[in-house]
């Protein structure tokens, strides 16, 4: 094995993994959003917003593990 | 911090990616398509104007100032930049003026005071408080530069600055600047250098320091590549949408990539507004932080 082969391999693996990380973290961030607007439909608004804001900071932590698959698979 | 490392190793690589993928196809084909069209992405030396063509910007060498070669050639993302500077100038003058000779705001001026207003409503005050409305100016001026350069990327023959590591390592750099000195405004410079120790027994602060130090510089940090990677992952899977239908070479197929695009651009859309309020609230938070830190103090000692 190389390690330009092994390189890729990280690469790959890594964006599967930061993908599942982000999907599981969003859907639970998702689903407490949409049980408590079932609860209490007058702040779905608010609850709306949090969520939107939520999203985009684990979004954020995503992208960091992205730029290094991206550096890993076109360095390595 | 090693925001340049990071810069050129991050577009040294994504390079690197475009210039293997040329490189890889030993005759021009679909690789080299899709390379051309990721030169759509990436910081390019020449810009496309519609009915003009290509048009090669000025190159100029680089400049040694202590030792880092500055590199001032006007590139396309340069020029979105100063596109975006002078549209938000212009735009926002009028509609300022149009606020000040109606007392009731009407036309486009009611529209940008909506902006206004949210931010200065749902941003500024809940975070720093009416201490913070001094900010107010820097933090729409942030907002709406973020906001159109964002925009640009989505129009045909348009590019993102954003997209561009450097653009929003700048915007960091100054909101880290921001942040700091509203600290120090808030606080005073002794209280905000005791509060980088913690607060613990001072045999720890050897390991503290350093930790929270490298806590102030990562806030800023993760503004960055946050922005970046939102606007260059964007484009990079519309990019990525559109070479489908090179690849397929068929109008009939092409409708399925075209409908993806169509969907994944008002999604770019609500990213850009999405990407640009992150940036403001997140800096408005961290001020905030070092406001409260501020009235903790005067609090403590009985003020």
């Amino acid at each position: 094995m190389e390690s330009v082969g092994l390189g890729y391999l990280a690469a790959g693996i890594g964006a599967a993994l930061t993908v599942i990380g982000a999907g599981l973290g969003i859907g639970k961030l998702a689903a407490s959003a949409m049980e408590a607007s079932g609860r209490q439909p007058e702040v779905a608004g608010q609850v709306r917003t949090s969520m939107i804001i939520a999203a985009a900071l684990i979004e954020g932590a995503t992208f960091f593990a992205l730029a290094i698959c991206i550096i890993l698979a076109t360095k390595g | 911090m090693n925001t340049t490392e990071l810069t050129t190793t991050t577009t040294d690589s994504v390079h690197a990616a475009a210039d293997t993928v040329v490189a890889a196809s030993g005759h021009g084909g679909e690789e080299n398509q899709f390379a051309q069209l990721l030169h759509h992405v990436f910081d390019s030396n020449e810009i496309e104007i519609p009915f003009v063509g290509h048009v090669h910007l000025p190159h100029f060498h680089p400049v040694e100032i202590f030792g880092i070669p500055f590199d001032f050639s006007i590139t396309k993302h340069v020029v979105f930049l100063l596109l975006s500077a002078l549209i938000i100038c212009v735009v926002l003058a009028l509609a300022a003026r149009s606020n000040r000779r109606n007392v009731i705001p009407r036309g486009f001026g009611n529209f940008i005071e909506v902006f206004v207003v949210f931010i200065r409503d749902e941003i500024i005050l809940p975070n720093m408080g009416t201490a913070g409305l001094r900010y107010l100016p820097y933090l729409l001026t942030t907002f709406f530069f973020i906001l159109v350069m964002n925009l640009f990327g989505l129009i045909p023959y348009g590019a993102s600055a954003t997209g561009n590591v450097n653009v929003t390592a700048g915007l960091a750099i100054v909101a880290f600047f921001v942040i700091q000195a509203s600290a120090i405004r808030a606080q005073g410079v002794k209280h905000y250098v005791t509060h980088l120790t913690g607060g613990v027994h001072w045999s720890l602060w050897i390991i503290m320091v350093p930790i929270e130090l490298l806590g102030l510089f990562t806030k800023p940090f993760a503004l960055c590549i946050r922005l970046f990677a939102n606007m260059m992952g964007g484009h990079i899977v519309i990019v990525s949408l559109i070479g489908l239908i090179f690849i397929f070479k068929s109008f009939v197929i092409a409708t399925l990539p075209a409908s993806f695009v169509i969907g994944i651009g008002l999604l770019e859309m609500f990213v850009a507004f999405l990407q640009a309020y992150i940036f403001v609230m997140l800096t408005a938070l961290f001020m905030g932080l070092g406001i409260q830190a501020a009235q903790e103090h005067g609090d403590g000692h009985g003020h």
